[in-house]
């Protein structure tokens, strides 16, 4: 037996792109292998359900789990794994904020599974069949894990101890992570691990974002060509980096891409796509009304733009069960 | 009064002292059940409620509990915080402690006031009150800062306004700056003849003071300079003057006026400004005889030697070695530190030529008010003989009244003086012409000081009234030079046609073409009219937005001469008060940036309508300066990283009281 502290990987609704992430660490994972005993990750190791269960409450020193909360199956999860584990650590932009799976919460069950198993024009459902949780075949019980109306992120189902951002956690944020949390100089409880100033901070074209800045339109990347070295709102692009925590170097906009806010807020920030929001509306050089108007509809998915990972953990959550109904049963018709 | 409630819980509590407001707030509100309510709140050690608790013993309330039951906090549940938030907080520091450990609800205008069902009311008032008592746990205390006041002021404009303000304060004892754009002060009163309703000449009454003005030891005055930059704040602005050159070194210039009389230019030539174009000047002039300064311009897009390079200059010549004359002058920028700003830019005269069919321009018999000023005056072009472009002295004149005012194609605001000087008008027209004079108007607005009498006094003396608005102006058919005036007269109920020889077009005041620009540049506020906005219409009627600068005179709106003498008083009082207080005590509820969070995203920094955020390169983060600041709130909603708090808003007390109003039970 060796006395390394133990730890487990654990996905629930995700991409996979947190795994390709830690997978993505390269070499250095050889540290991180040297220093832990994975115990359990089911994307790469082949233990089970029941090896979790055997192990004593507060085995694991450290869960990293990715993903948002969506089914009965994940939720049952994480609390399995919370029980278990000293340490229960947010991974990824969908674990931490709710994420990309986050804005179904534009929606419930019935309406996505409308759009899903009936409407999508690939679908061939003529019964009309829908997932259900048990459902008897020649006498046998077969059973799905059950599909909320609203996806969650980890802490809003069980306590989480710390939080690792993005979409995906750089190789960088994550080695740091795990460094501090094996070094036993914990931060508060609560703490992202990363810094804590929004990403201007750290981006390269900082400097040539003008004093005063004023649009009078909106464009999407694909609209122009953009210049590799000139701020992106000052281009007139929809940038989230100035309401968005800092730590990844700038990828994106290495890319020449802009941020789209995958690390979240600022500790100091309770809702993310509101303060982006306001950050942009008042860029908006224009006293008319229409005007303005004009100007903003050139922003198409304001929610999928300002609330891209965090809708689940905004001050809005979700939109109102009986308008998501509504608006599900228009888009039936 | 009610036995005090307590709830017992001890030191450091909070005290809730809920008004009656006599029956403003009682005659809804069941002020009792509330206090007792609000005794019964976690933190609260006691709750009371009282007639009045702005009056002498309700403060006393205040003092007495925080020391005799060690309260640390205090709510007053009463009137609007614009009323007596300063009292209240006066009497929480009086009675030991930190003035921001208070809170206060409006019961009054956001309750009492705006419900008739006393339930509901009462019930509403203690969500306000819970809210509050939550919210006042967590303030901070907070320290009001103090700034110097720099004794200098600046007077921006040289008009009567400007003049007045600008003796007043020197009288004072103070230094004052007197920055006028034109080569001479005076502004429009320099133009008139006699001035309504008394009749007395206006340059009697104008010119001891412009020339009180030159002598002064307290005042510099600035002529033909203009404000190009004015940063700082209240107390400690400093301003940026461009003294435009006049090619004559005013120091050395004695105006003796020899050199006009040598200019090689025999006869005036040049349409000259002061008469409105009516009259002609030389390239080398003084504006007008009382001109102050004496000192001559020269005007180098007429000059020939400015043109050319080649005149004889036989005005360097006279001017001899008293050498006054320099065609090398280069403009000049001043720097001046000054506490405090009066404006009294003036107004400018409505364009008539923005209403074609009354043939301003087009008609040569058709005048401003202000041209006819120039003509009945002794010392205009025509030296007090009234003679039409044609040489001709006018037999019938009509004078039409609100022009460019009342008019929703034009101005809609009635300009105040233009009756009462189309009396005025009519008066010296007919006394010096003993024409035929009618005076078309809308109605006769004369609510002055002597006015109604002057308006009888001119009636009596046989000038016609027409009440009716003119609708066209036309020359006579067949040829007589004649122009018909063609309008409808209400009181007949007929169409009036009365051919005329002169057109008096009584223009109204608009707001000077450069408002915004100025507006701009002191960062004050315009009306939708165009002219610079007061603090308050009532309260504060010379006031602005922007502490420590002040309105006087016509840049605030159309007004008469009286007017604007009491209004430029009133500034420098105002300004006055400001500088023998000798500093300013600044409110805390400013905004602040954390510095080792802000990114140096640069949101922040153009929103500020107070202009108090500067991003500072070397450390490449914003900065507010918390003078300037004035607590409005934007930058804080604006960072995107949450980098920007305000004292006594800070987001964590916000929630609480936004928390406390909705944990209705
Ligand atoms: C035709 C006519 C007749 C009138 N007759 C009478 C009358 O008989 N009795 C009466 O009581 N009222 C009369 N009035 C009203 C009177 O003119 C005003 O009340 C008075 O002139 C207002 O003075 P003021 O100093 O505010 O403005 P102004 O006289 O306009 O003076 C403003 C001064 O500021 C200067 N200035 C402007 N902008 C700047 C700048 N940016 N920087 C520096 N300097 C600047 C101007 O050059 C000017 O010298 C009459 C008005 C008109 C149009
Ligand atoms: S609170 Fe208002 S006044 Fe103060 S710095 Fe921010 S924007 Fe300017
Ligand atoms: S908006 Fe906030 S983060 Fe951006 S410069 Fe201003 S204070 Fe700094």
């Amino acid at each position: 037996m060796s006395e390394k502290p133990k730890v487990a990987f654990y996905w629930c609704a995700s991409c996979g792109g947190c795994e390709e992430a830690v997978v993505d660490l390269a070499e250095k994972i050889l540290d991180v292998v040297g220093a832990v005993d994975i115990v359990f990750w089911p994307v790469a190791l082949d233990f089970k359900r029941h090896d979790v269960e055997a192990l004593a409450d507060g085995a694991l020193l450290a869960t990293f789990l990715n993903g948002a909360i969506r089914t009965t199956e994940q939720e049952e999860m994480a609390r399995l794994l919370r029980k278990k584990s000293k340490l229960m650590i947010a991974f990824g932009a969908c674990s931490h904020l709710g994420g990309i799976p986050g804005l179904a919460n534009l929606w419930d069950r019935e309406t996505i599974f409308q759009t899903a198993y009936r409407d999508s024009p690939s679908t061939v459902n003529p019964e009309g069949i829908t997932p259900q949780p048990r459902h008897r075949v020649d006498g046998f019980e077969l059973t799905l894990p059950g599909f909320f109306d609203t996806v969650r992120a980890l802490d809003q189902v069980v306590e989480v101890d710390y939080y690792i951002p993005g979409c995906a956690p750089t190789p960088k944020i994550i080695l740091a992570a795990v460094q501090t949390l094996l070094s036993g100089q914990l931060p508060p409880r609560g703490a992202v691990l990363a810094p804590d100033r929004a990403l201007c901070d750290e981006c390269p074209r900082k400097d040539s974002r003008p004093e005063k800045l004023m649009l009078t339109a909106f464009k999407r990347p694909h609209e122009v060509i953009l210049e590799e070295d000139k701020c992106l709102l000052a281009q007139g692009v929809l940038c989230m980096g100035p309401a968005t925590r800092g730590g990844c170097e700038a990828l994106c906009l290495q890319g020449n891409m802009p941020c789209t806010g995958c690390f979240g807020p600022t500790s100091r920030v309770r809702d993310q796509g509101a303060k982006a929001l306001s950050a942009v509306a008042s860029l908006v050089e224009s006293d008319d009304a229409d005007e303005i108007d004009r100007i903003l509809a050139a922003i198409p998915d304001p929610v999928g733009t300002f609330y891209r990972y965090s809708l689940p953990t905004s001050r809005l959550r979700r939109k109102r069960p009986a308008a998501a109904a509504r608006a599900g049963e228009k888009i039936a018709a | 009064m009610q036995e005090p409630k307590r709830n017992g819980n001890g030191a450091g509590g909070v005290g809730v002292y809920v008004c009656h407001c006599g029956t403003n707030i009682a005659g809804i509100i069941d002020v009792r059940e509330l206090a007792a309510y609000a005794a019964g709140l976690p933190g609260v050690t006691v709750a009371r409620e009282y007639k009045y608790v702005c009056s002498d013993p309700g403060q006393e309330f205040i003092k007495q509990d925080i020391r005799a039951l060690g309260l640390g906090r205090v709510v007053v549940a009463a009137c609007s915080p614009c009323l007596h938030e300063k009292t209240f907080r006066r009497a929480t520091e009086q009675g030991g402690l930190n003035p921001f450990y208070f809170q206060m609800v409006n019961l009054r205008e956001h309750d009492s006031w705006v419900h008739t069902d006393r339930e509901a009311a009462t019930e509403k008032a203690k969500d306000l009150v819970r809210a509050a008592v939550r919210r006042v746990r967590l303030h901070q205390p907070l320290e009001r800062r103090r700034v110097p006041i720099d004794p200098k002021v600046l007077v921006v404009g040289g008009g009567i306004a400007g003049i007045h303000a600008a003796l007043t304060l020197a009288n004072a004892g103070k230094k004052v700056y007197l920055v006028e754009r034109e080569p001479t002060i005076g502004g429009h009163m320099a133009q008139f003849d006699k001035t309504f309703p008394t009749l007395d000449c206006a340059a009697c009454i104008l010119t001891p003071k412009m020339t009180a003005v030159r002598s002064h030891p307290n005042i510099t005055l600035w002529t033909y300079s203009e404000v190009t930059k004015v940063d700082g704040y209240v107390g400690n602005f400093k301003v940026t003057v461009k003294r435009k050159p006049r090619y004559i070194v005013e120091e050395l210039c004695l105006g003796c006026l020899e050199c006009i009389e040598a200019c090689v230019y025999k006869q005036a030539k040049v349409p000259d400004e002061f008469n409105l174009g009516l009259g002609k000047r030389k390239p080398i002039y003084l504006p007008f005889p009382q001109a102050v300064p004496q000192v001559v311009v020269i005007d180098p897009e007429t000059c020939i030697e400015f043109k050319s390079g080649k005149c004889k200059k036989t005005c360097v010549e006279v001017c001899g070695d008293r050498l006054a004359i320099d065609f090398k002058q280069q403009e000049r920028i001043e720097e001046v530190e000054v506490g405090t700003i009066i404006l009294a830019t003036g107004f400018q005269p409505f364009d008539a030529r923005r209403i074609p069919y009354y043939g301003y321009g087009t008609y040569p018999g058709v005048y401003t008010a202000l041209e006819v000023e120039r003509l009945v005056n002794a010392a205009g072009p025509t030296g007090g003989e009234v003679l039409l472009r044609d040489g001709h002295k006018p037999r019938t004149i009509g004078i039409i009244h609100c022009v460019g005012s009342r008019d929703e194609h034009t101005h809609r605001y009635c300009s105040r003086v233009c009756c009462m000087y189309s009396l005025k008008l009519a008066h010296l027209l007919k006394e010096k012409t003993d024409a035929e004079v009618y005076n078309f108007y809308i109605d006769i607005r004369a609510p002055g000081k002597a006015f109604e009498e002057f308006y009888n006094r001119v009636a009596e003396e046989g000038t016609h009234f027409i009440r009716g608005k003119v609708a066209d102006v036309y020359p006579e058919p067949n040829g007589t030079g004649r122009l018909v005036l063609q309008a409808e007269d209400t009181l007949l109920g007929l169409v009036r046609r009365i051919p005329v020889d002169m057109v008096v077009l009584a223009t109204g005041l608009e707001a000077r073409a450069d408002a915004q620009e100025v507006r701009r540049l002191f960062n004050i506020t315009c009306s939708t009219e165009g002219f610079f906005l007061e603090r308050h219409p009532k309260l504060a009627p010379v006031n602005t937005f922007t502490d420590g600068i002040f309105l006087a005179g016509c840049c605030q709106g159309p007004k008469d001469i009286p007017d604007t003498v009491a209004q430029a008083g009133a500034a420098a009082a105002e300004a006055l008060a400001l500088v023998d207080a000798q500093f300013v005590e600044l409110e805390p509820n400013t905004a602040y940036v954390l510095e080792e969070e802000c990114s140096g995203c640069k949101t922040c920094v153009p929103l500020c309508p107070y202009s108090a955020i500067t991003f500072v390169e070397a450390k490449k983060k914003a900065e507010i300066n918390e003078v300037l600041c004035k607590g409005c709130g934007v930058c804080v909603a604006a960072c995107p990283s949450g980098s920007i708090r305000q004292n006594l808003f800070e987001d964590a007390q916000i929630f609480e009281e936004i928390e406390g109003v909705l944990a209705h039970a």
